[in-house]
């Protein structure tokens, strides 16, 4: 077991090399610190000396990769490969092109993406489950027939349609919760609320049909069939059999997302205003701050990654007939 | 009328599409193991009903394909002279709704404008009050007879789209009662029973459009007083050629790289794996993000090389479908491998393998014809999600170009102008309807489309 997790961990280090590379490749070769520049002091009438200023205070003013004026293994670190990619590995993302430090702003805003996004996943996992336990009960009636045609127009609805339908019904009509905002501490709850029940709903359509396809999945299996003619009725049949199979898929399904999380959902923060890592993500992209851009894009795959690895040890964990090789 | 044809880099990989698709069905309907499954799906009254519709869609994104520049007059050498700005033949057939424009917002079917503005009355005096529509209701002499005019227009709107239909069925029947009788009883033909009611509603709501769009804001006017009803129709190409295109272009590295891993094995496998699961493990929002802004500094940087706004646009959008595409092949890709694995330990492949047929003879003939089914149902499923995707780049402002009509940009201009009073919700309404449609048409028809070809699939996408 242990030799396997060693195993799989080292193979994340290529991925993440591989993924550094393609930003580096993306950021500084298709377009030059000098394109960015001008970028940011807008294009006509900027003067040599602008520009190398601005390159010079972020710290684009250095070769890429090979520094011929250093001495020693300054050829190597005194770059920008070296600055702006390699450093991300110790988790050291440097300053944002309007000088803020990442790091400190990233430990900041990750607790309200938490603090929505854990909410949503586990009453979203709740509502999921007896949904589609329901549909699996009535599975080849009308009720099931109909409840997976409304899980289909559900999901054809755009997710904008969600946020925007939840805060003008319940927000500005009913006024029931504020449109958005946000207060740090317990005080937050009345401004998670809302983002909340809009991101659970906006996820029934996919979540019930998926979760549906995967009992019925196991509703064929040969051990259903022997627990009915032991004698077991429905029910039991449902909760002890069906739903404790599918529960495997459906963690595995879970812990994917689990890092994730940490990033916050775009849409939802943006929307409500809450300080987290998605509005700060969609805020970097509209003020075209590169810096931050390129340390999400790291985080996101570390994290991905890490989700990938947590899957594969956890299916190890429930279920031992998964093999290790 | 003279006119001046004009290919757009889209426009010519929507022709290509559709000449794929047309060698396909021939290919299809020499096959018998891909004839099977196509009769399973039009055997599905879902499956027909949501056909219909798709088909209005994609009839309408052609139409928007079709460029050209109309003739201007002609230069003092008497060479004929074309206009600067790109119609296409969607544009021709709704020239009055394209330049009925107002000042300003309107509501759907108003006689007024949305704000107060100051008028002078025909006695010099002036007042601060809503000013009449320059086209919305212009015919009217008393806007008191709004109501009985839109009944009279709705009421031949459907008689009109009631004859359309009839006139249709008449055609498809051609004209023997027998068939009328027998579509409309025989259990056999349900599934085009239900295409002939989804064919009913689009008959009248093409009625009703007839009647009414040239008179009325059927769903208003926006912030610089253009019709949304226009804007709507003029955003379906965009929403299909992303959907559309973005499979399109990924497709052959997908299907390449997909079945190379699983033939060959060892090293190309390993190669291959790394390389969609580096490119998987970056966000896929990010990427694009990162890649739009890339290209934004581009194209500032080198704004000499396009010729036109149009051209500008359009290089746009199919770069926003090629990034799409990097981000959406690697499914595909892994789909594709885990297939060809199974394959060939199979005995016709080992069989050619033990004949001596080259590798790439093989993959050509024994592995990619089998593998087929599955490009087509990714390609299928991935529809939906594309065109909902549009919408949410377009609102980070990483979508297409802001001057291109798309529902997302229509979503995004318009979610402003919610905290006005009263609200204005009909762009937003527009584009949700719009999008909910084809993407439930999409949905439904792809779940067919899956069961018919490949039900195991079911568990894995």
């Amino acid at each position: 077991m242990m030799a396997y997790i060693v195993r799989r961990v080292l193979y994340v280090i290529p991925i993440l090399v591989g993924v550094n590379l393609l930003t580096f490749l993306l950021f500084f070769v298709v377009n030059s610190p000098d394109d960015m520049a001008r970028m940011h002091l807008g294009v006509k009438r900027v003067s040599d000396q602008a520009i190398a200023e601005w390159k010079a205070e972020r710290g684009y003013d250095k070769p890429l990769v090979w520094n011929a004026g250093a001495e020693g293994l300054d050829k190597l670190t005194d770059t920008i490969f070296f600055d702006k990619s390699v450093r991300l590995f110790a988790f050291d993302f440097g300053q944002s092109d309007s000088g803020r430090n990442i790091g400190h702003d990233i430990a900041q805003r990750m607790w309200p993406s938490l603090a929505i996004a854990i909410p949503i996943m586990l009453v979203g996992l709740a509502v999921n489950i007896s949904f589609s336990l329901l549909l699996a009960f009535f599975r080849g009636t009308y009720l099931d027939f109909w409840g997976v045609v409304l899980c289909v127009a559900m999901m054809s609805v755009s997710g904008l349609f969600y946020i925007i339908g939840g805060q003008v019904l319940l927000g500005k009509l009913l006024n029931l919760f504020p449109i958005s905002g946000y207060a740090p501490g317990p005080d937050a709850w009345r401004f998670l609320v809302l983002p909340v029940i809009i991101g659970v709903i906006s996820g029934i359509g996919s979540g019930t049909r998926w979760y549906r396809t995967l009992f019925l999945e196991e509703v064929g299996k040969d051990f259903v069939r022997t627990a009915r003619a032991k004698g077991l009725s429905e029910r039991a049949v449902l909760f002890g059999h069906v739903l404790r199979n599918a529960l495997i898929p459906i963690l595995t399904g879970v812990v994917v997302v689990i890092p994730t999380l940490f990033m916050g959902s775009l849409l939802l923060e943006s929307f409500f205003g809450i300080p987290g890592l998605g509005s700060y993500t969609i805020d970097a992209i509209s003020r075209q701050d590169f810096a931050i851009v390129r340390a999400m894009v790291f985080l996101g795959a570390v994290l991905y990654v890490l989700g990938l690895l947590l899957t594969d040890i956890s299916y190890t964990l429930v279920d031992p007939r998964v093999r290790l090789q | 009328m003279g006119f001046q044809p004009v290919v757009l880099a889209t426009d010519a990989l929507i022709y290509l599409l559709l000449a794929l698709a047309v060698g396909f069905a021939l290919y299809a309907r020499r096959h018998e193991h891909l004839r099977a499954p196509w009769r399973q799906v039009a055997a599905s009254r879902t499956a027909m009903g949501a056909l219909v519709v798709l088909v209005v869609y994609v009839f309408i994104g052609l139409l928007d394909t079709v460029h050209f520049r109309p003739l201007q007059g002609q230069d003092a050498q008497g060479r004929p002279r074309y206009a600067t700005e790109v119609l296409s033949l969607l544009d021709l057939i709704t020239t009055p709704l394209r330049e009925h424009r107002e000042k300003t917002y309107s509501a759907p079917f108003a006689t007024h404008l949305y704000m107060r503005e100051t008028i002078e009355l025909p006695d010099g005096r002036k007042v601060r009050d809503y000013p009449r529509l320059k086209w919305g209701g212009a015919h009217l002499a008393d806007p008191a007879d709004r109501a009985a005019d839109i009944a009279r227009r709705v009421a031949a709107g459907l008689v009109l789209g009631l004859a359309i239909w009839g006139g249709a069925l008449l055609l498809a029947a051609r004209g023997r009662p027998a068939r009328f009788r027998c579509l409309l009883r025989a259990p056999e033909l349900a599934a085009l029973r239900s295409a002939a009611w989804t064919g009913l509603v689009v008959a009248l709501l093409l009625g009703l459009v007839l009647t009414l769009a040239g008179v009325w804001h059927l769903l208003g006017t926006d912030k610089v007083g253009e019709d949304v009803f226009y804007q709507s129709l003029k955003s379906v190409r965009t929403g299909l050629v992303i959907g559309t295109l973005t499979t399109l272009v990924m497709l052959p590295a997908a299907v390449l790289l997909g079945i190379m891993a699983g033939y060959f094995r060892g090293w190309v496998d390993d190669v291959i794996q790394y390389l969609y699961t580096t490119l998987s493990s970056v966000p896929g929002v990010l990427l694009i993000a990162a890649a739009v802004l890339m290209m934004q500094i581009y194209m500032n940087n080198h704004q000499a090389e396009f010729n036109s706004l149009a051209e500008r646009a359009d290089l746009r959008l199919l770069f926003l479908c090629l990034i799409l595409g990097v981000t959406s092949w690697t499914s595909l890709c892994r789909l594709l491998r885990g297939e060809t694995l199974k394959l060939r330990q199979l005995e016709y492949v080992q069989a050619a393998q033990a004949f001596g047929v080259r590798h790439f003879t093989i993959l050509a003939r024994h592995v990619l014809p089998n593998v087929m089914h599955i490009v087509l149902i990714v390609v299928v499923l991935d529809f939906s999600g594309l065109v909902l995707a549009e919408a949410v780049l377009s609102y980070i402002n990483i979508g297409v170009d802001p001057n291109t009509n798309s529902w997302g940009n229509m979503i995004n201009s318009a979610r402003l102008e919610l905290a006005r009073e009263p609200v204005v919700w009909w762009s937003l309404v527009a584009a949700f309807v719009f999008i909910f449609m084809l993407v439930l048409a999409a949905n439904l028809f792809a779940d067919v489309v899956r069961d018919a070809f490949d039900p195991r699939l079911r568990e894995r996408t």
